[in-house]
């Protein structure tokens, strides 16, 4: 489906920055030279809960060198402008996560940052961290959720609990639930347990910031420029033009670059300014998995009430996340998982309630699905075991019962346009095929057990409820001299394609070729402040504005071309009314254009702020109405071979089909689809964190694994577009989606072909192992 | 320590580093040669970010000391692509592959998958292979990639080996990695 004949949108242009990357010719930070750059590196304590009482530094070790910074030698509440700092913490949604530890303060986890270090050379740096010991006095720690809600050790006020959140559906109060479960034919009653899990993007977390005068630059790997702008005008107790942030080239962030970058930041400023002069800080491997963000571990108790039918009567969902020892974004993942935790299934009755709790874990933060996988893994389970019980089909099941335009979800969103479901029903049934032979040998001659799951499942695009009402972000497209067209936005590309899709978004609302159009990296004081890169908003939310943007403007210049009698396409339209505009003493339509030229960017500019689609309406006090602008949709099916012997799982399909509204360019949105596929099968049967009081116990990639090549099988891949009316050419998200449901089609595969279930994530051999020796899972 | 110069080739050109022999050639190529194609994403071993060719055959650069590159020959990604009679740089199959078919994402894999996938199209890896990617998968097996879910990378090995003509015969070890 073409939008226009000779448009670039929808074709599978090359990505823009394609032969940087397989050259070696993209800079990320650890790869710019800094001229004189001192390395950054961090103290961090070994116990998750207790004081700080000091730091002792070696005096047997040379200091000349080395440069040490604790929270007690800055100069806090001076200001930046009087050569000191602001506040010592880092602003998210709350102030109390410090940037350093003070000595005689709170240490909340293993591994958190007391003091930093820099020295001309890494291995200089490194050893002087040998030399400096900091004095810990440790207390009792809370390391489960449930020690966490009895609140006998108070970490996060009086109760330990970040946030709550009650969703009423169909009642009004814990009564009429419970009338309403107790009415149905059959409950469901399922507890699922869902592990941390690592982004391991595999640029660790990088950052470099460098005094000039009047102004503190900072340059790194990150999803969110503003975010760290925000944050270090706290820090550095400054203005918003005292500070600059810029994104530079990104490998991978999958969220975990989303609030960790301002931690990263504030080392690297206080360093900086304590030197003079610039520091980069580059995480190890090791040190990257055992001090920055994870997903949510999550505890999910889903009940599920059918009537005789099969229909579902009352659904019933209770979810605890463990936030880790700060608020972070706590409250916003555990609202994306409770307001996904009904699922896309029809009932009028449901009650969800979340809390996210307070524990001496390393902060747990964003990660792609953003609180739904959770959630997902647990209805999707639960919809299968209901299938099971009435011995459905579970696809037919599935179709039977979900969400179709015209009806309501759990917040009491009515479902109008840009509902996938008989898409996704149908092609996912479509593809299919017949299901694996239950019994068999491999190709080691080991005997298996094989067997299928599905999963359905759908996910908010863009931000929660009024979010990008009150975010109110922008974009601006311009044209410089000689009719080259630039897209300010604050949008970072850390690999998902936002600057080539953005560039096709431009030229064809232009009209003119994507090889005319620029996305410059983004950096605060460039860009205006287009939202973080988050929420599977970049193309939806922010690419609609780039359309809107490039719309007016072009509007503008043929406007102008028009009046003034200017022949010739856009391009030469464009750089006559700039040429006309800097003559000086232009009169007549010199003059006009000579008005129009934007004196901050030199050049003719188009800003457009977000407006809502019509008829938005969400209460975040009853969290009841339109939950999201617009939702994806998704289906998927696994099949699974069990090697009786070795109890490893191998995936000999998986067929993902996930409806994007548009897909601007089909390779990158079948490589966001593949990528989150991967990741979500990783996290069903490998990836496992591994605390051992409080601290990461398997903090490297030989013990942390991930998926690899040969761990998964060639993906089947469909692309579904059921457009939305307010996104560009109808586009909405798809970074999240493929995270959120591919678990739990492992789970149901897992369950088909063993005939036991496993409701905890990851599923190990060795769970299998105690699953089929009858000791459940 | 005072230590001999290393002596050895690096994309054919012949340097002469004064470094440790301990000192890790993802380091020396990183820091003492600022070739910066060359990535570290984990220093074990495990990741395949730092992958060069050490005599043609892959290693990982963040195991390897400079000590053991005396004499020897290194390809990097920088040394890939080729210049053409016009100045125009013209990409390996690989990584024209790579780009056309959307095979790199954030990228910051993309070189040690590179080098080793131009490894084995070079030396024909694939010919005769009843799977072929099934054996792209099992020999590209050290080089995780967090953003693709790696089918893009497959289809675009399929079609570079398709399209490059092996400059060396086929040999059994191909693909092998030390250390």
């Amino acid at each position: 489906m073409q939008t226009s004949s000779g448009g670039s949108v929808g074709r599978s242009i090359a990505r823009v920055d394609g032969v940087a990357k397989v050259t070696g010719a993209a800079r990320y930070l650890d790869d710019l030279d800094l001229s004189g750059v001192q390395h950054g590196i961090t103290v961090r304590s070994t116990i998750a809960h207790g004081t700080f009482d000091g730091l002792d530094l070696d005096p047997a070790f040379d200091w000349t060198q080395v440069t040490v910074v604790t929270a007690d030698t800055i100069g806090w509440g001076q200001g930046f402008a009087a050569g000191g700092f602001g506040a010592n913490y880092i602003a998210m949604l709350d102030t109390d996560q410090p940037a350093l530890v003070p000595s005689g303060g709170r240490i909340k986890h293993v591994d958190e940052p007391l003091a930093l270090i820099a020295a001309p050379t890494r291995a200089l740096a490194l050893s002087a961290r040998a030399h400096a010991r900091p004095r810990q006095t440790a207390l009792p720690a809370v390391l489960t959720v449930d020690d966490a809600l009895r609140a006998d050790i108070k970490l996060y006020q009086d109760d330990n609990v970040f946030k709550r959140f009650l969703i009423r559906k169909g009642h009004s109060d814990d009564d009429e639930l419970e009338i309403a479960m107790a009415g149905a034919a059959r409950i469901i009653e399922g507890r699922y347990e869902t592990g941390a899990q690592e982004q391991m993007y595999i640029e660790p977390q990088a950052m470099a910031a460098w005094p000039e005068p009047g102004v503190m630059r900072i340059a790194g790997s990150m999803q969110c420029p503003y975010y760290v702008h925000k944050a270090m005008k706290v820090v550095l107790g400054c203005d918003a033009d005292q500070v600059a942030v810029t994104q530079t080239v990104t490998g991978g962030g999958f969220g975990g670059k989303e609030e960790y970058p301002s931690m990263l930041a504030a080392h690297c400023v206080m360093l900086a300014a304590a030197i003079g002069g610039p520091v980069k800080m580059v995480y190890d491997r090791d040190e990257d998995i055992a001090a920055t963000t994870k997903r949510h571990p999550a505890r999910v108790h889903h009940r599920l009430g059918l009537r005789s039918d099969g229909s579902i009567a009352a659904i019933d969902v209770d979810v605890i996340m463990d936030g880790g020892a700060y608020l972070t974004l706590s409250p916003v993942v555990l609202s994306r998982g409770v307001l996904h935790a009904a699922g896309p299934y029809r009932c009028d009755v449901v009650r969800v309630r979340g809390r996210a709790v307070a524990t001496n874990h390393p902060p747990h933060g964003a990660f792609r699905g953003f609180g739904a996988p959770q959630t997902t893994f647990a209805y999707e389970r639960q919809i299968d075991k209901a299938a099971r019980a009435r011995g459905e089909a579970p696809w037919v099941y599935r179709d039977r019962h979900a969400l179709r335009a015209g009806d309501t979800t759990a917040t009491g969103q009515l479902l109008a346009a840009s509902v996938g479901t008989d898409e996704i029903i149908a092609v996912i049934r479509d593809a299919a095929g017949p299901a694996p032979a239950r019994d068999g040998t491999n190709r080691h001659g080991a005997p298996v057990k094989r067997g299928r799951g599905y999963a359905f499942y759908f996910h908010g695009a863009g931000f929660t409820g009024s979010g990008e009402q009150r975010l109110a972000g922008r974009a601006t497209v311009l044209t410089r001299a000689g009719g080259r067209f630039e897209v300010l936005a604050s949008s970072a590309d850390m690999g998902q394609g936002s600057i080539t899709i953005f560039t096709q978004i431009a030229a064809d609302a232009l009209g003119v070729p994507p090889t005319h159009v620029r996305v410059p990296d983004p950096a605060t004081d460039a860009v205006p402040d287009s939202g973080p890169t988050v929420a599977s908003r970049t193309c939806m939310v922010v690419g609609g504005l780039v359309e809107r943007a490039a719309r007016t403007l072009r509007a503008r210049i043929e406007a102008w071309a028009a009046a003034a009698g200017v022949p010739g396409d856009l391009v030469a339209q464009a750089a006559a009314m700039i040429k006309a505009g800097t003559e000086a003493g232009a009169a007549g339509a010199a003059a006009q254009a000579a008005a129009e030229i934007d004196p901050h960017h030199g050049a003719i500019a188009e800003t457009v702020q977000y407006e809502p689609p019509p008829g938005i309406h969400w209460d975040d006090t009853t969290y009841t109405g339109q939950a999201y602008p617009c939702y994806g949709w998704a289906g998927c099916l696994v099949d699974v071979e069990v090697d009786l012997d070795t109890r490893e799982v191998a995936l000999t399909r998986c067929v993902h089909a996930v409806d994007v509204g548009k897909a601007i360019n089909p390779v990158i949105v079948q490589g966001q689809i593949e990528g989150g596929t991967v990741q979500a099968l990783g996290w069903a049967l490998l990836e496992n964190i591994v605390y051992k009081d409080g601290k990461v116990a398997n903090a490297n990639m030989t013990n942390c694994i991930v998926p690899t090549f040969a761990d998964v099988p060639d993906l089947e891949t469909i692309i579904v577009e059921c457009p939305y009316p307010f996104g560009p050419s109808g586009a909405k998200g798809v970074g999240e989606i493929p995270m959120d449901g591919p678990a739990a089609a492992v789970a149901n595969a897992l369950e088909d072909a063993l005939g036991v279930g496993f409701d905890r994530l990851p599923v190990l051999p060795e769970d299998i192992a105690r699953a089929l020796r009858g000791g459940g899972s | 320590m005072t230590a001999a110069p290393i002596r050895f080739d690096v994309n054919g050109v012949a340097h002469s580093v004064e470094v440790s022999p301990w000192k890790r050639l993802l380091d020396v190529l990183r820091d003492d040669l600022r070739l910066t194609g060359t990535k570290e994403g984990c220093g074990e071993g495990e990741c395949g970010a730092c992958t060069v060719l050490l005599d043609g055959v892959p290693v990982n650069s963040c195991l390897v000391a400079a000590g053991q590159c005396d004499g020897r020959t290194v390809t990097t990604v920088e040394g890939l692509a080729r210049r053409g009679g016009d100045g125009e740089t013209m990409l390996h199959a690989v990584q024209r592959e790579l780009v056309e078919r959307g095979g790199a994402q954030c990228g910051i894999c993309t070189p040690g998958i590179a080098v080793c996938a131009a490894h084995l199209c070079d030396r024909g890896a694939l010919a005769g292979a009843a799977d072929p990617r099934a054996r792209v998968r099992e020999l590209l097996a050290g080089n995780i990639c967090r953003c693709t879910g790696y089918q893009l990378i497959v289809d675009a090995v399929i079609a570079a080996a398709a399209a490059a003509v092996p400059a060396l015969p086929p040999t059994d070890d191909a693909g092998e990695r030390t250390p």
